[in-house]
């Protein structure tokens, strides 16, 4: 059982990080599409005013899949703040999200 | 149109030793081939070697796409055996990507795919325009996804897509428990399935590979030990030459000119194998020696397999016979390879001498002693590595000589196995009597030669080997010094119906001599009494003369007669023959 200070535990990062995200996407499947969606509302909620949404079309750079190792598509990439975090999947299951992006602790834990 | 149809299955060559015999010409061209076996069977080799011989023998680029290793290990692993990753993928010819893959690292918040990989794997492709893909070992991909369904339906896909874009894929996996993979993709990729296996037995390690599937082609069924040695992957198939060497006709001197004659018309036949069969000492080794000594005084390079001795050991013991092989080292004609059989595996010892033979190219080939192998291996294996090493050198017309060691307690039986191999089968065994073991030799078998049933004694001169003749009598076979005593006897024997006959060639002279004074002497008493007779008859002629007229008075007297001289001829008769 890990001790939690109850003060901190529903925002635990500073209010001014900044987020950088990147979501690589083949072509405009519809994962693709609703992962875009999902992760639009759920920035809105949680980080407005301080994220950045790169979006990364494989079909159109096809060397930035080996070169930023990816294997799953969509895939959601923290980049800041580190460390880098990858989420994969059409972001549905918003309680996952935001455990991987570690905007809330992992409760399974 | 069913014609086209029976058009024998494309494949791409490996260019692995072995291995293309074994399938027929190679695996199935653009489609996948899954290699599977236990942990440190040799898997990524295999397929690496796939890629690195396709770009440099077949001119077909590849991608390697690596789960587990990361691209400078693979580049570090392969370099000992000559293969230059960086370079070729300097050249444009390779792409290696590492797909990192780390367990538990992704957190799966909804549907996804692997068009990622597709994409990755698709770019490299067109990068180099890649014929041949190696994917290992992309079972690693079901440690890091939790939905293994998802990643199950996605791997059917990427198969699918592989055959699609045509290129001729080995995808590596796992064994798994009673399964040929860990997780079964062997369900995925059906066309053509390679097991490896790398077993101990009796200390010995020995890598196996067997084609368990090939859909649409004939392959072989065995299991065929492999190698990893200093140039890559060697498959050895077993019957891969099959009997259908060319064979020659002409004869190779076995160095002692007597054996020669025993063999029939100058000794073995050019790439014949000649197994010399015998219990210890007898002159196996030597007989060896001499054999490559002949071979080097024509020119020839002869390569001898040592187990036993060292180098210089078999030098120095062969100079104390008046073989003298360091001159032949030294001339580059002649090399050893001493080694103990238990440094390396049966198959080890095998590829290395077929890559020495093979870069070395001897007329003459000695394995000296492979009983010495019978200790690394069982039986059945040793005979099994005996055949491929005998089928190799027959179908390169090299003629090799085997020598093997056998206990005197079952001196034929021993080498049964072997000695069906060969053509041409020497004993040499030591016969006691005497008080003294004496050597001989005998030719039990040599195939399409008209040779000599008979024993020799094999003797150890300061010249070399000579063969000489045994005594076969009431006694039985006389060897040694029996056989010298019988020929100190018979050059006596010899000697004294030498002298007898010269006595009686002198007492024939002798009596003729003899003969000839009497005849003479008959021949002048005859002469005299001639002489005599013939004064007499001259003496007492008128009286006959007067009787003569006295009987042709009477012949008138009585009827008329013709004149006659018959009283004279008697006598002129006697006269010529006197003359004479």
């Amino acid at each position: 059982m890990r001790l939690v200070d109850a003060t901190a535990a529903p925002a635990p990062l500073p209010e001014r990080e900044h987020w950088d995200l990147r979501l690589y996407v083949a072509g405009q499947s519809p994962k693709s599409l609703r992962a875009l969606s999902n992760l639009k509302d759920l920035c809105e909620e949680h980080l407005a005013g301080r994220y950045d949404i790169e979006i990364i079309d494989l079909v159109e750079q096809p060397a930035l899949a080996r070169q930023d190792d990816i294997l799953a598509i969509p895939t959601l990439v923290r980049r800041l703040p580190a460390p880098l975090r990858k989420i994969i999947g059409d972001l549905s299951n918003t309680e996952r999200v935001l455990v991987g992006l570690s905007i809330r602790p992992d409760r399974r834990a | 149109m069913p014609a086209k149809q029976l058009a024998a299955l494309p494949k791409a060559p490996t260019g692995i030793s072995g291995l293309d015999e074994v399938t027929g010409g190679g695996l199935p061209r653009g489609r996948p081939t899954l290699v599977c076996g236990p942990a440190g069977c040799g898997k990524t080799l295999l397929a690496m070697e796939f890629l690195v011989r396709g770009i440099t023998e077949h001119g077909e680029p590849g991608v390697f796409v690596a789960f587990e290793e990361s691209a400078e290990d693979l580049v570090a692993n392969v370099a000992s055996l000559g293969f230059d990753l960086a370079q070729l993928e300097a050249e444009g010819l390779l792409v290696i990507d590492h797909v990192n893959v780390v367990q538990g690292d992704m957190e799966e918040t909804g549907d996804w795919d692997l068009d990622g990989l597709f994409v990755r794997l698709g770019a490299a492709i067109d990068e180099v325009g890649a014929q041949r893909v190696v994917i290992d070992t992309i079972e690693t991909l079901f440690g890091a996804f939790e939905n293994t369904a998802v990643l199950r339906a996605e791997l059917r896909r990427l198969f699918a897509w592989l055959k699609e874009r045509g290129v001729t894929a080995v995808i590596t996996g796992e064994r798994g428990d009673g399964t040929l993979t860990r997780y079964g993709i062997e369900e995925y990729v059906s066309d053509c399935v390679i097991v490896l296996d790398h077993r101990v037995i009796e200390q010995t390690s020995t890598r196996r590979l067997r084609i368990l599937k090939y859909r649409g082609s004939l392959h072989g069924t065995n299991e065929y030990p492999f190698l990893i040695g200093e140039s890559g992957v060697s498959v050895i198939p077993i019957s891969s030459v099959g009997l259908a060497h060319s064979v020659s006709t002409k004869r190779v001197s076995s160095g002692v000119p007597r054996l020669d004659a025993m063999l029939g018309e100058g000794g073995y036949y050019v790439g014949s194998t000649v197994l010399v069969n015998g219990t210890p000492g007898t002159g196996k080794s030597t007989l060896a020696a001499q054999f490559c000594d002949a071979a080097c005084g024509r020119g020839e390079r002869a390569l001898y397999f040592a187990f036993e001795e060292s180098e210089a050991e078999i030098v120095r013991n062969m100079a104390s016979v008046g073989i003298h092989l360091r001159r032949w080292v030294d001339a580059g004609l002649l090399r050893f390879r001493c080694s103990r059989p238990g440094l390396l595996g049966l198959e080890a010892h095998l590829f290395a001498m077929q890559k020495l033979v093979a870069s070395f190219e001897p007329s003459v080939v000695v394995l000296d002693p492979v009983s010495d192998l019978l200790r690394i291996g069982t039986r059945a294996d040793v005979a099994a590595m005996l055949t491929r090493q005998v089928d190799f050198l027959k179908a390169k017309g090299i003629t090799t000589m085997l020598t093997s060691l056998n206990s005197d307690a079952d001196p034929d039986q021993a080498d049964q196995q072997i000695a069906s191999l060969v053509d041409t089968w020497l004993l040499v065994r030591t016969m006691e009597g005497n008080g003294e073991h004496n050597r001989v030799l005998s030719v039990l078998k040599s195939r399409g030669t008209a040779h000599s049933n008979q024993i020799r004694e094999f003797l150890l001169t300061g010249q070399g080997i000579e063969l000489a003749d045994v005594y076969v009598g009431p006694q039985g076979v006389l060897t040694g010094s029996a056989r010298q005593a019988q020929e100190a006897q018979e050059r006596a024997e010899s000697a004294t119906r030498t002298e007898e006959q010269a006595q009686r060639r002198v007492d024939l002279q002798r009596r003729r001599e003899a003969v000839e004074a009497q005849t003479a002497a008959l021949w002048r008493a005859f002469e005299d009494e001639a002489e005599t007779v013939e004064s007499q008859l001259s003496h007492g002629s008128t009286g006959a003369e007067g009787r003569a007229d006295q009987r042709v008075e009477q012949g008138r007297l009585r009827r008329a007669d013709a004149d006659s001289d018959e009283p004279t001829v008697p006598v002129e008769q006697e006269r010529e023959r006197g003359a004479a």
